[in-house]
């Protein structure tokens, strides 16, 4: 076999290649964690972490207002979007075999991976010009993006319910919307959580449709009409200006912003993972009765 | 649709099915509500960008002055900024994430494979304003002290490498961009990659090909549409970021075909201008945000067209054989 140790060899160096390629992706997501943490270790104080933005060259300078307008915003967005979501991915999975479903599922999906930045456009022409830059503004823009979120992992959260369960339950004569209240919400509960957290942690690092909207402020503002600052607004202007001590705070910000999000994505991994290895125990105990009265 | 009876006797019911029937309407309209507030928001954005529209008609996409003093607005540079940084994100991110997915869908061993889908999901939670926090601080002095001198080198005969070291660039932007669109690309490729069925791989490996020729004939030939689709659906993402460019591209309302020399997208000169636009600039703004609007649409149309006729099209030659 002449060919033979060519091939092999192709084999071993696609192989190393391929690996490689993990690699050199993980790099980045490293480092990233290595100098967020690094510089912005030394910036996070109590002082940081509870007192206002001020300006450059102030000792007594911190996010403790960013941190509460994130807060805010994102609270402000999840009682807008999570109840829209949540209705429509129920509507979706259980009534949406039709072309309005099929179409409300595609503009879902199409809505899911679009330009924060349209939507922050799209807020700003319907909200910021009647009341100016706001908190109401900004929340509306990120509940815009936390609708096709929860809306889709509702959906897959219901679809993952053993049909059976729906079947038991319609047989005992529970009305349909019984059974998708409770049999179907309560069973697929994990899921609405899971979406929900995955939701909030995508929004709570959305910046560029706060630029439009929230705008920012170096005061304690809580009012829904009046600007807010958000922790990666201060990151953002933060690491674009001259001034060193603004520029350490912008690395602080990043850890305190990035600690959030990933720990959200890490409790959103675990439950996902238990979720998935219920529903397999599940639909094998249902396979199994199905097989013995069969 | 998940095998609700549809017979008569659900129907029937009085008082249930009135419930019933409410039920559903609400929810309908709740879905109703939400496309009804895109509808509501598209238009709102079209009628604020006419003033623009009117006042540049179609130039507006085929000129390159930007001059708030003379009240000029058109828009090709940041047309061209876009074209330009998402073709560099694209050609470095896509050949990296296909490898990425054939590692994790064909290579590697099953105790590594979850937590290394995880991690480079996890590149995809890094909020895009941390991405462009560490270009400015941790890439800048990469390039600038020895990728960009090295490209200077080697290829500065070309028009394409043409200027100075200065790290803050389309060539920045461009990398941002190509590690940032990695975890999307790279899973909806492992998806399709993992949907091809086994028996494909059967049947080349029990004609001796290596693993490498059964990745190339059999998986990679069968899953193409798919990781078509993931790269167009990276391509879309790369068009619409927004904060990672703005903190890296320079700024730079210029049309130059050297990735070291700054320039602008279409969404950063929207983040970058809005503080202090109003008037006719500002529906300027607006109206590339709905250019943006349009490009975005038809590249994620066309993703999920491509993926969905993947995933459709998977399961039946599967369970058929």
């Amino acid at each position: 076999m002449k060919g033979y140790n060519v091939r092999r060899w192709k084999d071993r160096t696609a192989s190393l290649l391929a690996l490689g390629c993990v690699l050199v992706a993980l790099v980045p997501l490293i480092s990233i964690l290595i100098e967020v943490i690094t510089r912005g270790a030394p910036a996070v104080d109590w002082t940081f972490l509870t007192e206002r933005t001020k300006s450059a060259g102030s000792t007594d300078s911190g996010i403790g207002n960013a941190i509460l307008g994130s807060v805010l915003l994102v609270a402000w967005a999840s009682l807008i979007g999570l109840p829209l979501g949540v209705l429509t991915g129920i509507y979706v999975s259980e009534y949406g075999d039709n072309w309005f479903g099929r179409t409300v599922r595609f503009f879902n999906d199409i809505l899911a991976n679009f330009p924060s930045i349209v939507i922050g456009l799209f807020a700003y022409s319907l909200i910021v010009t009647v009341v100016g830059f706001s908190m109401i503004s900004g929340a509306f823009a990120l509940a815009i993006i936390m609708i096709p979120i929860v809306a889709n992992t509702t959906e897959e959260s219901l679809r993952m319910v053993p049909n059976s369960l729906r079947e038991a339950s319609l047989a005992l004569g529970v009305p349909r919307w019984r059974t998708v209240l409770k049999v179907m919400v309560s069973n697929g509960r994990a899921g609405l959580v899971t979406g929900a957290l995955l939701a909030i942690a995508r929004v709570a690092g959305e910046t560029a449709p706060l630029i439009l909207t929230a705008f920012g402020n170096n005061f304690w503002e809580t009012g829904l009409t009046e600007p807010v600052a958000a922790l990666p607004l201060v990151i953002f202007r933060n690491a674009m200006s001259p001034y060193a001590d603004l520029q350490e705070q912008a690395w602080g910000a990043a850890l305190v912003l990035i600690m959030m999000v990933l720990s959200l994505n890490v409790v959103v991994r675990l439950l996902t993972r238990k979720r998935l290895k219920n529903y397999k125990a599940v639909k094998k105990t249902w396979k199994a009765r199905l097989s013995l009265s069969g | 649709m998940m095998g609700w009876s549809k017979g008569k006797q659900g129907r029937k019911r009085g008082r249930a099915s009135l419930e019933d029937k409410l039920f559903k309407y609400a929810v309908m309209g709740v879905a109703a509500l939400v496309l009804a507030l895109l509808w509501a928001l598209v238009s709102k954005l079209v009628l604020d960008a006419l003033p623009s529209m009117e006042a540049f008609g179609i130039g507006f996409l085929t000129s390159t002055v930007w001059d708030p003093n003379r009240e000029l607005y058109t828009a090709l540079p940041f047309i061209f900024g876009t074209l330009v940084t998402s073709a560099v994100a694209i050609a470095i991110g896509v050949p990296i994430s296909i490898g990425i997915a054939i590692y994790l869908s064909e290579l590697a061993p099953a105790s590594v494979r979850e937590p290394l889908s995880f991690l480079i999901e996890l590149l995809a939670a890094v909020p895009s304003v941390i991405y462009g926090l560490w270009a400015i601080y941790t890439l800048r002095p990469l390039l600038t002290g020895s990728v960009e001198p090295f490209l200077i080198d080697t290829l500065g005969w070309t028009p394409f490498f043409e200027g100075a070291a200065f790290g803050i660039d389309k060539l920045a932007a461009g990398i941002i961009l190509a590690i940032m669109i990695i975890p999307t690309v790279a899973s909806v490729s492992k998806e399709s990659m993992m949907a091809v069925p086994d028996s494909q791989r059967e049947a080349a490996l029990s004609l001796g090909a290596t693993k490498y020729e059964t990745t190339r004939m059999a998986v990679l030939s069968y899953a193409r549409s798919g990781i078509f689709g993931a790269t167009i659906l990276g391509l879309g993402r790369a068009v619409g970021e927004t904060m990672a460019v703005t903190m890296t591209i320079g700024n730079a309302n210029i049309i130059s075909w050297s990735l070291l020399d700054p320039g602008q997208t279409m969404a950063s000169v929207i983040a970058n201008n809005w503080g202090e636009a109003d008037g006719l600039m500002l529906s300027s703004l607006i109206e590339i945000g709905v250019v943006l609007f349009v490009v975005a649409l038809t590249v994620n149309v066309f993703a999920r067209l491509m993926i969905g006729r993947v995933m459709k099209a998977v399961p039946m030659t599967g369970g058929g054989l």
